[in-house]
């Protein structure tokens, strides 16, 4: 089975500080035809325009072609096709399928089924991979150091892969975390377990406000409403919090706000043109870190 | 085991396995994690028997039939304090004890409705996992945990 990317513990700490080099480079040096004559596939069973984007800027930065599908409505799955049938298919046509699902697992069932390398852009509400990596790349770049960085997490930390793929990966460089979400919304037992575990100090507050001037890293997430079932719900905690520029008087210098994107109105827009925003150049990271795993994955780096 | 003074409420064989202190509830599970339904050896079973232990327990005889370790360990996922005897001539010759598996494939469905195995034809995989005592299914696919309580075993292949 060729090395797919799956799940963030798919990587090793040091194939993590690998790869996060080698988008360093291509950072630098943004045009590397390296896979002119390679074949990538982007499979999106559910629509996002974001990640689509960047793996295929990404792809074709590096040279590659690209076939694939950005709604499965208008494709054989809605013929009934299985997926392992997609996946059989497309793995003939192709040297690397990127590919986002709205079940859980799904991605690593098509890593089993596949002959090439598949990288997962997302199934359900489980795994990100290649989000957590332009995170570590972006903590990296904005702190100049991994280790021993005061994280506060803010938003929705119940049903937010993204910080919990996060939290994983940085549990590597002894992080400090602070979890700021509503009741509903907290940092599940099973993430806490894992931190106890490895003996990584973490608070948990519902405070934004008293809780920024202190962290390196703020990390907004947005409340998804696709995650929720009850709309009630929803609407009782979907403008918890609001950043705006006045509540980053004190903050460190130092201090970075990073968002996965896309946002609503738990970032102001008056806080784009302070210094401490930092969110569409981490998107921006997004593409050197993609084209770093896609290279990695198929071997060229 | 049953001494000869003591009345059996499920006859003895003379050969093979005895599954015993199944919790009465499990009893099904136990049958179709097994196999046993297209077992074609004489078995006998007795469920809501008297317990001291467990209240009310069911008991399996399966005649002139030996289970391998690795088939056997799977009812520990159901009734982690089963007694296996294997009988030869009437006598316990051993007590094997249970050990829950590293790996679950197939038997179980994953807890997650959102899960790709329960909308695809996937076979399910489970790593467990015991927490306080607590034992937990980490499926290999969704990588979300089914507890003990909510194991449900797959019937139709």
């Amino acid at each position: 089975m060729p090395k797919s990317l799956i799940s963030i513990h798919d990587f090793t700490k040091e194939e993590m500080l690998h790869v996060l080099s080698i988008a360093q480079e291509f950072e630098k040096n943004k045009v590397q035809p390296i896979l002119r004559d390679k074949v990538i596939a982007t499979l999106f069973f559910e629509p996002s325009t974001r990640t689509r984007l960047s793996f295929e800027t990404a792809s074709n930065r590096l040279g590659a072609r690209v076939i694939g599908f950005s709604d499965a409505g208008n494709t054989s799955v809605s013929k009934g096709e299985t997926l392992k049938d997609t996946i059989k298919m497309v793995s003939n046509y192709v040297d690397l399928i990127v590919m986002r699902h709205p079940l859980e697992g799904a991605a690593r069932y098509a890593s089993e089924v596949a002959s090439v390398p598949v990288i997962n852009a997302g199934d359900g509400a489980n795994q990100h991979p290649s989000q957590t990596m332009l995170d570590l790349y972006t903590i990296n770049q904005t702190q100049g150091r991994l280790t021993d960085i005061k994280i506060n997490m803010v938003g929705d930390l119940k049903y937010g892969r993204t910080v919990h793929s996060l939290l994983q990966a940085m549990s590597h460089f002894e992080p400090d975390f602070t979890f700021t979400a509503p009741d509903e919304l907290m940092m599940p037992q099973e993430y806490k377990d894992f931190l106890n575990a490895k003996g990584i100090p973490y608070r948990e507050t519902r405070e934004l406000e008293g809780n920024i001037n202190d962290c390196d890293i703020l990390y907004m997430t947005r409340v998804q409403q696709e995650r929720f079932t009850d709309p009630m719900e929803y609407e009782k905690v979907k403008n918890t919090y609001n950043l705006t520029a006045s509540m980053l008087a004190g903050a460190k210098e130092n201090m970075k706000i990073l968002h996965p994107l896309p946002r609503v109105t738990e970032i102001a827009q008056d806080v784009d043109d302070t210094p401490h925003a930092y969110y569409f150049k981490q998107a921006e990271n997004g593409v050197y870190v993609r084209m770093a795993i896609i290279a990695y994955l198929l071997g060229y780096k | 085991m049953e001494k000869g003074s003591k009345e059996l409420k499920v006859s003895a064989i003379k050969n093979g396995t005895v599954l015993d202190h199944i919790p009465a509830d499990q009893l099904f599970k136990v049958i179709t994690i097994l196999g046993l339904k297209d077992c074609p050896n004489q078995i006998t079973f007795g469920m809501n028997l008297d317990s001291k232990r467990l209240g009310k327990k069911a008991i399996i005889k399966v005649a002139d039939r030996l289970f391998e370790e690795k088939e056997i360990n799977k009812i520990a996922l159901v009734a982690p304090d089963a007694k296996i005897n294997v009988i030869k001539d009437f006598e316990v010759v051993e007590k094997k004890v249970l050990r829950v598996p590293e790996q679950i494939v197939g038997i179980v469905k994953c807890a997650n409705p959102k899960c790709i195995t329960n909308h695809q034809p996937i076979t399910t995989k489970f790593e467990t996992e015991f927490e306080d005592g607590v034992l937990k299914l980490h499926c290999h696919y969704c990588e979300k945990n089914t507890s003990s309580e909510n194991i449900k075993i797959i019937t139709e292949n």
